[in-house]
């Protein structure tokens, strides 16, 4: 049995300790919006917020994240959209879509720690984050103007 | 799906003469068949519910709510959205007003926009005897009933019929609204959900359902202007975004339902082969695991959550049939070296002048070009939920031919077609991927076996990737000559594997006839060339391959562009003014200059840089590009990319430029450093960062035009892809002096 904390409520679940919080997120609360892409930290679909830092969720065990408060992009906006959201909306960020809510959790990690990126310090940071569809150009434009919301600009 | 005669262009050179005479032709040439014969077949009368109406198999208003029908399955292309705004836009409804439902079986759904894909004439052709052989096409399309999103069809599917749908349930509408309120249906109008009377009084289209649903469904004469339109054409948000961005969209991954377990596989992966024998030994105690089935090509993990399910399929030993293709990979490519052979022939698409005689005039230039394996592998990996009964079978899966899941799924059951209950879902991607059915066979198989519990069937990244059915393998042999500064004569062949006829057989459909998409790229080339012929073999024995986002032109829009290069540097002409010079087609001619102008082209760069430009029309859309590139000291940058396209009409300007980068992207991406490779009869890429593409440090911008000039709508979805890895290779050339005939790319020359 496990304690954890997801977007503020706390669940207990009984799982093995070696089993990945994606999985936990997903099969056994339910919580959807992390995906299950490559298993093995390449692809960044499973992005979620561990203690503030995003997390690949498919790389974090249990044992390890017992007692650790998770957020995932349902919560990153208080009730409202995170301004990186807004901008996702704004420059019609997705295709398929299947990507971005780990696109947009990465995102919002980069812009906390650094608040108004250059395209490189964006290319270093997202590049961990697979897109097929290849909206990789949008998602650059979006954070530039998700920094410009933020900063209030 | 055994009614369905094989698709194919030389099918339609007979076709034509057989049932051509008498067919309409013009604006709803396309529209009106499709809404004639659906009326009388409207799938959605069967689950109506009380003071419901349906008007068409695309519009159904209950005193609740408003259902529009998405005939079309959302693989992120976008089609979910745009299918419906198309409907809105004539029945005056804005987003929010209306849920949308993906369509299930019924042949009403045909799609129209294969009509000009499988006439055996070249997309600029608008003379009598092509526009004569497209609507033989289409009234065959009609009877075949035929629903499948692919091929870039959607928008020229949809574009009349859909608005057509719109349109007559609007004035179906007024006409109810005319009854009840005694004011003639030439004095109303419609906004917004609702019929308005002239006083002003709003009647909801909700409200008028149970009197509609008395009233024939009222024929419409003429759709809507274009000054007219209030989504059409315009920037507009697509209605997926938010859901996407929230996270609040539900992919079929995403579905759960009482009761549910779930289920992971192991396969063998010399594909098409069963299992001989295997141990369950080490998985069956493992934490979660229920139970262990054996299918017919693996084994079947039961479990209470996907990660235990997939951690104990892992360990199952198992023994394999071997292969029948060849185990290893230098036995493919010698395979398809040798079959430029006659007892291999597809055909000979076209040979104008006088080839042989052309090829011993000038200078003579002979090049190879192979084009490898290639995975799809879209980030939502296959899966799916069936419950299994003795009544049937109903299934939850993303997918592009609902008729072939329930085939498919059906014959694995020994149950009949109607028997299989299919519900569409979102998916998160395919690029062909979801026409295939590895995940509907097996998730038929093991649902089968635990009767009246839902089965959700994921398969892990490894085993999407081995059992993903790959792009087609293809050699290009290639001779020209070239004599004062001009192109002679062009001889393409190609060798492949046949991707859309091979799809056909495993849907229930097999031909004879030589695949058409082994002359996309080759045939259809509109250069001033007077000695030119083109030639595809179907190579035998190897792999499986199907429809790969763009498919035959994926490889031969490589081989085409990138010889054509080869020539005009033999020439010694420019790249991009030989081409325009070449042109034959006016609007295509535009491409090239339009391309030529947004770079701002003037000739060589110099100092490590170059441009590489390529045009390739595919399903019918043109499209050309222009990649420029430095050689600096880690390898190859991709500066910036220029793309012009035209599909006679930008239906939806926002979604538009984004399909046109990704697919930019996917082209460059896997041309750059993707390829399947088999040993001992299995693929050894089994995840991503054996098979990356782009990632985003790599991606460029990506200038984007959408001309106008094609005298009928056409589709995106693909054809950006075929011309991003000549351009990419011909940039590279002007850059180095190094010809690159080979994907990937990275084989050769690294990359930043």
């Amino acid at each position: 049995m496990f304690d954890i904390t997801v977007n503020g409520v706390r669940h207990r679940v009984d799982v093995v300790p070696e089993m990945p919080l994606l999985w936990v997120l997903r099969d056994e609360l339910g919580i959807t919006s992390p995906k299950y892409g490559c298993g093995i930290a390449q692809c960044g679909a499973c992005t979620v917020q561990v203690d503030g830092a995003a997390v690949r969720s498919c790389q974090a065990r249990m044992a390890d994240i017992a007692g650790k408060a998770i957020t995932t992009i349902e919560a990153v906006g208080n009730g409202k959209l995170h301004p990186v959201q807004e901008a996702w909306i704004e420059h019609q960020v997705p295709q398929c879509g299947y990507c971005q809510t780990g696109q947009i959790m990465q995102a919002i990690s980069l812009l906390k720690s650094n608040p108004k990126p250059t395209d490189e310090d964006i290319n270093e940071v997202m590049s961990g984050n697979l897109c097929r569809c290849g909206t990789y150009e949008r998602i650059r434009v979006a954070i530039h103007t998700a920094a410009k919301k933020i900063g209030g600009n | 799906m055994s009614e369905i005669p094989g698709l194919s262009r030389r099918t339609f050179v007979f076709g034509s003469v057989a049932i051509a005479g008498g067919m309409a032709f013009g604006q709803y040439g396309q529209a009106q068949p499709a809404l004639s014969s659906a009326v009388a077949t409207n799938p959605l009368t069967a689950d109506l519910g009380p003071n419901s109406v349906t008007f068409n198999p695309w519009v159904e208003i209950s005193p609740e709510k408003i259902t529009l029908i998405a005939q079309h399955a959302d693989k992120g292309q976008g089609v979910g959205s745009i299918q419906t705004l198309m409907i809105a836009e004539e029945l005056d409804l804005e987003p929010g007003q209306f849920e949308i439902r993906f369509a299930g079986p019924s042949p009403v759904y045909f799609n129209t926009g294969f009509a000009h894909e499988l006439a055996p004439f070249m997309a600029a052709d608008q003379s009598p005897e092509a526009e004569k052989a497209r609507a033989a096409a289409l009234e065959w399309l009609r009877k075949a009933g035929l629903q499948m999103t692919g091929g870039s069809s959607a928008i020229p599917d949809t574009f009349e019929k859909l608005r057509m749908a719109g349109a007559i349930a609007r004035e179906t509408l007024k006409a109810a609204a005319a009854k009840r309120s005694g004011v003639a249906a030439a004095d109303l109008r419609t906004e917004a959900g609702s019929v308005i009377l002239p006083d002003g009084t709003k009647i909801p289209y909700v409200a008028l359902s149970a009197e509609a649903a008395k009233i024939t469904p009222v024929a419409v004469a003429k759709l809507r202007e274009p000054s007219q339109w209030r989504f059409i054409g315009k920037p507009m948000e697509r209605l997926d975004i938010r859901s996407k961005v929230t996270g609040e969209m539900k992919f079929g991954i995403d579905r759960t339902m009482d009761g549910m377990v779930y289920a992971a596989v192991k396969l063998n992966p010399n594909k098409g082969q069963p299992i001989k024998s295997y141990d369950a030994s080490k998985a069956q105690s493992m934490p979660g695991v229920q139970t262990i089935l054996k299918i017919s090509n693996g084994i079947a993990v039961i479990a209470t959550n996907s990660w235990y399910a997939m951690q104990a399929a892992e360990v199952v030993d198992c023994v394999w049939e071997p292969s029948k293709y060849p185990a290893e990979q230098a036995d493919h490519w010698n395979i398809v070296a040798s079959s430029f052979a006659p007892q291999f022939l597809g055909k000979e698409w076209r040979n104008d002048g006088k080839i042989d005689a052309g090829l011993k005039e000038g200078t003579l230039v002979e090049a190879e070009y192979r084009a490898p394996y290639v995975g799809h592998q879209p980030l939502e990996p296959l899966n799916g939920i069936g419950i299994v009964t003795d009544k049937g079978m109903e299934i939850w899966v993303g997918h592009q031919t609902p008729q072939s899941v329930q085939h498919i799924a059906a014959t694995a059951i020994g149950m009949k077609p109607e028997q299989v209950t299919f519900h569409n879902e979102w998916m998160g991607g395919s690029f062909g991927h979801r026409l295939e059915f590895e995940n509907i066979r097996v998730l038929a198989e093991i649902a089968n076996q635990m009767r009246g519990i839902p089965v959700k069937l994921i398969f892990s990244r490894k085993e999407d990737f081995l059992q993903d059915i790959p792009r087609q393998i293809a050699m290009g042999r290639c001779r020209g000559s070239v004599k004062d500064g001009k192109i002679v004569a062009a001889d393409l062949q190609v060798a492949a594997t046949a991707p859309f006829k091979e799809l056909l057989a495993r849907m229930g459909a097999p031909t004879k006839d030589p695949d058409g998409q082994l002359a996309v790229g080759i045939w259809n080339v509109y250069y001033n060339i007077p000695n030119y012929r083109a030639t595809s073999f179907e190579v035998q024995g190897l792999s499986p391959s199907t429809t790969w986002r763009s498919v035959g032109a994926s490889a031969n829009g490589f081989f085409t562009e990138s010889f054509i290069d080869e020539l005009i540097h033999a020439a010694g002409l420019d790249p991009l003014m030989a081409r325009i010079e070449m042109c034959k087609v006016p609007i295509y001619r535009k491409l090239l200059e339009t391309v030529g102008e947004m770079a701002d082209w003037k000739g060589p760069l110099g100092s490590g840089k170059g441009r590489g430009v390529a045009f390739v029309e595919s399903f019918g859309t043109a499209v050309a590009e222009i990649v420029e590139v430095t050689m600096i000291d880690a390898g190859i940058k991709i500066d910036k990319v220029w793309v012009a396209a035209d599909v006679g009409k930008v239906i939806d300007p926002v979604n538009f430029e984004n399909l046109v980068q990704g697919g930019v992207i996917w082209g460059l991406g896997h041309a750059m450093n993707c390829e399947l490779t088999y040993a001992k009869g299995a693929v050894q890429q089994t995840n991503y960062n054996h098979h990356e593409a782009m990632r985003m440090y790599q991606c460029p911008v990506i200038e984007v035009r959408g001309l106008e000039n094609d005298y009928t709508v056409r589709g995106i979805g693909e054809p950006p892809v075929p011309p991003a890895a000549p351009a990419l290779a011909n940039a590279i050339f002007a850059a180095t002096g190094r010809r690159i005939r080979e994907m990937p790319f990275n084989k050769f020359i690294d990359f930043v």
